[in-house]
């Protein structure tokens, strides 16, 4: 049982549960913010964001979502220096763009750059909403007064074309990770085999386009309409 | 009376082996663990019997030159192994794999020991079903049987085309498990250079450690020899390139005879060569014969236009093509053994019918097999061995015929060994290809890797013992002895006169002019005036070779000119002892084809008034001819016949 | 399919003294090779010359030269066993190249590959692992018959599937993180597949895992260049299966 987190194979599991977990979260954090453009008055997504904020189940789960992110990315360095350990020597000549995808051979590039807009993200938004709440209009939504989430992200984005551009960044960045690692989280685990290796790299590719094009739908939308 | 003794026990030939087996020493476990042998050769036979020594409590020192003892030739081995485990209910038996392989071997085989290695064929099965050899199998999930040349039966077991490697990693993995526990001590990228001899007993070897260059002295209370066969003597084989007689043959110079020497087995079913720049030839395995028709074209201008490339194999009709196999021996067909098909393939080329541009070569189409079975069945069983001659020729065998030609094979010749496959160096023993024990003058396919298992799983083991009993009051064996020192300067010594020669030519010229001469007088096809221009010829080579040849690198590196180098001196006399023994043998018989001894129809004719025994061959020295002594073959069981395919 | 003169190659090869030397890039130009000649009867063709000009002729690991023995071991123009697919370098034959073309070739990279002399490097890392466990612990002798216990089609083929693996290394080359999971992966596979090697299969994986960690290879990041770049195109989904073995049998203890 001990070696199970040390192992290479371990380290990987670990990999592969958090990548699980911050997959369900995208999912979830992606329907939300679809409300974004649904619903222009920005009511949706206020109800969305303030069931986030005042749910207990979020509450547990938000420290928990800290911890993924946190052992996603500790540990992909981890890996990252195990493995560019065992290759001392690079090759002169390398020549495998017909034998693997450029996603699959750059995660670690890919998941920096994630890190980077995420730092970015969190300043933007979490930080704010989390710890200068002052900051924030409120809004009353069916009778509850709640913060306006809204206005924050819109006018975000409504004022700046770079962030927009950035947002849109982050959203094909997002797509491309999880289009190798949602199927990759699977291998891992073991939940895998010669029937669902194409079903599960299909339905990971059909899941990374739905991420990419959802959330920079969602920057790409404010850049037309206003 | 013969100096050899083969200790071939009395009475009935079913009961033989289990009479000989109550009938010889066992030693115990506590003196076991005492108990030294070396195993050089980690193929099939040099690793089952390894694994299995080591299993019995023996300390085991095992070498091959190879980077890994996984990668000993055995892997090549396509095919299948037989068995006589009749679980195809055709009729077959342990008698009828007896009979089958002593009359393949054209009656030169000792019948105790070939009835034994029919006895122990189902135990081999089962120990490698066990291991985890993932043999063919049927949709009831039991083994699956295939047939190969020479017989009426199936009982050939495969694992698709890979037999030989499936079956040896079955026994590297065994020899890993010891390996692991400490009970085998494994020497990888090292190559046996002498053997050493104290008080008439072989007590160790000289071995160069191949990526120092180092030569180093290990010390045992038996040496087993399971180097494979001499076939790199002519240069292109389809043996591997690290392939070598060099172990046997300083075997051979310290006291151990020589067997049979002159019969090589050339397989009817390879690619033919092409070019001068070819290295080795691969082989097709026989069970192509199984669903492919053997043909050249009936009408000479055809094979000329062929060779010509004006038409392809295609363009020619079925009543213009000659299955030739077929016509000549009806009852066997495509499946005659691989002595007759080659010999067969030769007589149609040399006439004019050849196929390829240097018209040496026959055609084997699947044509007929791919309509009867489709292309899915065909692609089931053979495709990795389509897949192979494409990417080696570039033509797709679904579509048009393969082209095939014979090829230096295997070599049944080998030490001379008693029935305990002990030579006539006490303590030395000999298993597998490096012995001539069980295939007599041809042997069928899919017997190489049933006797090399059949020798290290089952019989080295029990043997050996008979041996090893006497040797339990013996210590470790010191490795400061004279005899140790002596041995180690002389590999020393020779190695830097080699070194030293700093001629103007590299060694793969001296051993592609050999191959020629070995190929053109020594081959398929020998008469006696021949025999004697290639032993002069070789003289010649040899001569050149001690004068010109030139070794780059260092003598204390990695250095395969060195290694080649030392590999090619030996086959010089390694290729000058077949042309005498085949000199000697003044009969047609399996893989040794005399012109002087043929039928009218061009049929081999034995000669077994004059020729049933075994040559076995003494070392007398550099420069001295060898002499020749005769174990007489005595046949209780089975009656002499002319071998008749038809 | 007719064979053609390629007039003029140069081929950038690594040399390296011994393990301890420094190595570099050497390029060597070869004339009129035929497109029929194998990539090692070039070599040898090259280095027939180099003896000749006195030149130390450049090592690289061979033996069979029928793409089964798994000795060869060349990275060209950057890919393991050169730009065919499904074959070993033995096997690749120089039709695959363009007249005048620059061939790179270099040995495996891998920390647990170390050089040994120019082209040539250490593989007894697999050896070391498959004694870790790459075995079903049996003696020789006491074993039932062959068809006491049936094993589905399948199964058979699937574990032979598994089994083709020739140990070459080109999988630990390919990777990215030099790591040998396909490797240890077809082994555990071959044998958990069959239900003679599955009464030790938890055992085998844990341990033969262990010992590729010990040894300084990488860990698996599921891109798949292995499978990829495999002569016998060995697939990943054993190493879904090594995955699972792994996990349960560490949960289990």
């Amino acid at each position: 049982m001990s070696s199970i987190l040390t192992a290479s194979i371990g380290r990987k599991l670990l990999m592969s549960i958090t990548g699980l977990f911050l997959i369900s979260f995208i999912t979830v954090h992606l329907a939300i913010n679809l409300s974004l453009v649904l619903d222009d008055s920005g009511k949706l997504f206020n109800m969305g964001a303030n069931f986030m904020a005042t749910n207990p189940v979020i509450k547990i789960i938000e420290p928990l979502l800290g911890l993924g992110f946190l052992i996603h990315i500790l540990w992909s360095l981890n890996i990252g220096y195990q493995n560019w350990k065992a290759r001392p020597v690079r090759y002169q000549k390398t020549s495998l763009s017909k034998s693997s995808t450029w996603a699959s051979r750059n995660m670690l590039i890919l998941g920096t750059l994630l890190f980077v807009f995420l730092i970015i993200h969190v300043i933007n938004f979490f930080l704010v909403i989390k710890f200068n709440p002052h900051l924030m209009y409120t809004v009353t939504v069916n009778g509850i007064e709640m913060e306006d989430t809204y206005t924050l992200v819109a006018s975000l984005f409504k004022d700046s074309i770079a962030y927009c551009i950035l947002y849109i960044l982050g959203g094909l960045l997002l797509g491309l990770h999880l289009s190798h690692g949602f199927w990759s989280a699977f291998q891992t685990l073991g939940l895998n085999n010669k029937y669902w290796m194409k079903r599960l790299q299909v339905i990971g590719r059909i899941y990374a386009i739905l991420v990419a094009i959802g959330f920079s739908a969602i920057p790409l939308y404010f850049i037309i309409k206003f | 009376m013969s100096i050899l003794n083969s200790k071939t026990p009395e009475g009935l030939l079913t009961e033989k082996w289990s009479r000989h087996k109550a009938g010889i020493k066992v030693v115990s476990p506590a003196n076991k663990r005492k108990l030294e042998v070396i195993v050089v050769g980690t193929g099939l036979g040099g690793a089952s019997a390894a694994a299995s020594l080591a299993e019995l409590g023996y300390k085991v020192k095992s070498f091959c030159y190879q980077d890994s003892p996984r990668r000993a030739h055995s892997i090549a081995a396509q095919g299948g192994i037989n068995a006589a485990k009749n679980y195809p209910n055709d009729n077959d038996s342990v008698f009828r794999l007896f009979y089958d392989t002593i009359k393949g071997g054209d009656y030169r085989a000792r019948e105790a020991n070939v009835y034994r290695l029919a006895e122990v064929s189902p135990n081999i099965i089962d120990q490698c079903v066990a291991q985890g050899v993932p043999f063919g199998r049927e949709y009831g999930g039991l083994l699956a049987n295939r047939s190969f040349g020479g017989v009426l039966v199936s009982r050939t077991f495969y694992a698709r085309g890979q037999t030989g490697q499936q079956l040896l990693i079955g026994a590297y993995q065994a020899l890993n498990r010891q390996i692991s526990m400490g009970n085998v001590e494994m020497y990888s990228r090292y190559e046996m250079l002498d053997v050493v001899i104290i008080d008439g007993k072989a007590r160790g070897i000289i071995a160069r450690d191949l990526v120092t260059g180092k030569i180093k002295r290990f010390g045992a209370h038996a040496v087993v020899v399971a180097t494979g066969g001499y076939g790199n003597v002519f240069f292109l084989s389809t043996n591997a390139m690290g392939s070598n007689g060099s172990a046997a043959w300083q075997c051979y110079k310290k006291g151990a005879f020589m067997a049979n020497p002159c019969f090589v087995q050339i397989h009817p079913t390879c690619i033919p060569v092409h070019g001068e720049q070819q290295s080795k030839l691969t082989l097709m395995s026989e069970s192509l014969r199984n669903d492919g028709r053997v043909w050249v074209p009936k009408k000479k201008e055809d094979a000329v236009k062929l060779q010509k490339g004006q038409i392809g194999p295609n363009d020619i009709p079925d009543e213009d093509r000659d299955f030739y196999l077929e016509r000549r021996y009806p009852s066997y067909g495509n499946l005659v053994p691989r002595d007759v098909a080659s010999r067969a393939a030769k007589e149609r080329c040399d006439a004019g019918f050849g196929v390829n541009s240097e018209g040496k070569a026959v055609f084997l189409d699947f044509k007929y097999a791919i309509e009867r079975l489709g292309r899915n069945v065909i692609e089931a069983r053979y495709g990795n061995l389509f897949q192979m001659y494409e990417k080696i020729t570039d033509a797709n065998p679904y579509v048009e015929p393969m082209m095939i030609y014979p090829a230096i094979h295997y070599s049944m010749g080998g030490t001379w060994v008693d029935y305990n496959l002990m030579t006539t160096i006490p303590g030395l023993y000999s298993i597998g290809e490096a012995n001539f024990s069980d295939h007599g003058a041809n042997r069928l396919g899919a017997s190489a890797l049933m006797q090399g298992l059949a020798d290290g799983y089952f019989i080295l083991p029990y043997t050996i013992g008979d041996y090893l009993a006497d040797e339990i009051m013996t210590p470790k064996t010191d490795t400061n002895a004279p005899e140790f020192v002596e041995a180690e300067k002389a590999v020393i010594n020779r190695l830097e006169k080699l070194f030293n020669i700093k001629g103007s030519k590299p060694v793969d010229y001296f051993h592609k002019k050999l191959g020629h001469i070995m190929w053109d007088y020594v081959g398929m096809s020998r008469n006696e005036e021949g025999l004697k221009k290639a032993i002069e010829l070789i003289k010649e080579v040899r001569e050149e070779f001690w004068k010109d040849v030139n070794i780059p690198g260092e003598l204390n590196n990695l250095n395969p000119e060195l290694e080649k180098a030392g590999r090619v001196a030996d086959f010089f006399d390694i290729g000058e002892l077949i042309a005498y023994d085949a000199l000697d043998r003044n009969e047609s018989c399996g893989g040794h084809f005399r012109e002087e001894s043929a039928t009218e129809e061009g049929e081999a004719k034995r000669n077994d008034d004059k020729y049933t025994y075994v040559s076995c061959w003494e070392y007398k020295g550099e420069g001295q001819e060898p002499v020749l002594h005769k174990e007489d073959l005595v046949f209780e069981n089975v009656k002499l016949s002319q071998r008749s395919y038809k | 399919m007719a064979d053609k003169i390629l007039k003029k190659l140069n081929i950038k090869v690594w040399r390296q003294k011994n393990a301890a030397g420094k190595g570099r890039f050497e390029t060597y130009t070869i004339e009129n090779i035929s497109t029929g000649t194998s990539f090692l009867e070039m070599m040898d063709i090259l280095n027939n010359k180099l003896i000749e000009k006195g030149i130390d002729p450049i090592a690289f690991d061979h033996d069979c030269r029928e793409g089964i023995c798994g000795t060869c071991s060349l990275y060209i123009n950057g890919h393991p066993h050169g730009p065919d697919t499904e074959v070993t370098t033995c096997q690749l034959h120089m039709r695959k190249f363009k007249e005048g073309e620059t061939i790179t070739v270099e040995p495996w990279r891998a920390a647990a590959f170390p050089v040994i002399k120019d082209l040539i490097v250490d593989r007894s890392a697999f050896d070391k692992i498959l004694q870790a466990g790459g075995f079903i612990s049996v003696n020789t002798g006491g074993v039932p018959d062959a068809n006491v216990i049936p094993v589905a089609y399948e199964d058979a083929e699937e574990a032979m599937d598994a089994a083709a693996c020739i140990g070459c290394g080109a999988c630990v080359a390919a990777c990215k993180n030099s790591s040998a999971m396909l490797f240890v992966s077809a082994k555990v596979s071959h044998l958990a597949k069959l239900p003679q090697g599955k009464v030790e299969a938890k055992k085998r994986a844990n341990n033969m895992v262990a010992k590729m960690d010990e040894l300084g290879f990488g860990g698996c990041t599921n891109t798949g260049d292995c499978e990829a770049e495999c002569p016998k195109s060995i697939s990943i989904t054993n190493i879904a299966r090594l995955n699972r073995e792994y996990i349960v049998s560490c949960l289990s203890k």
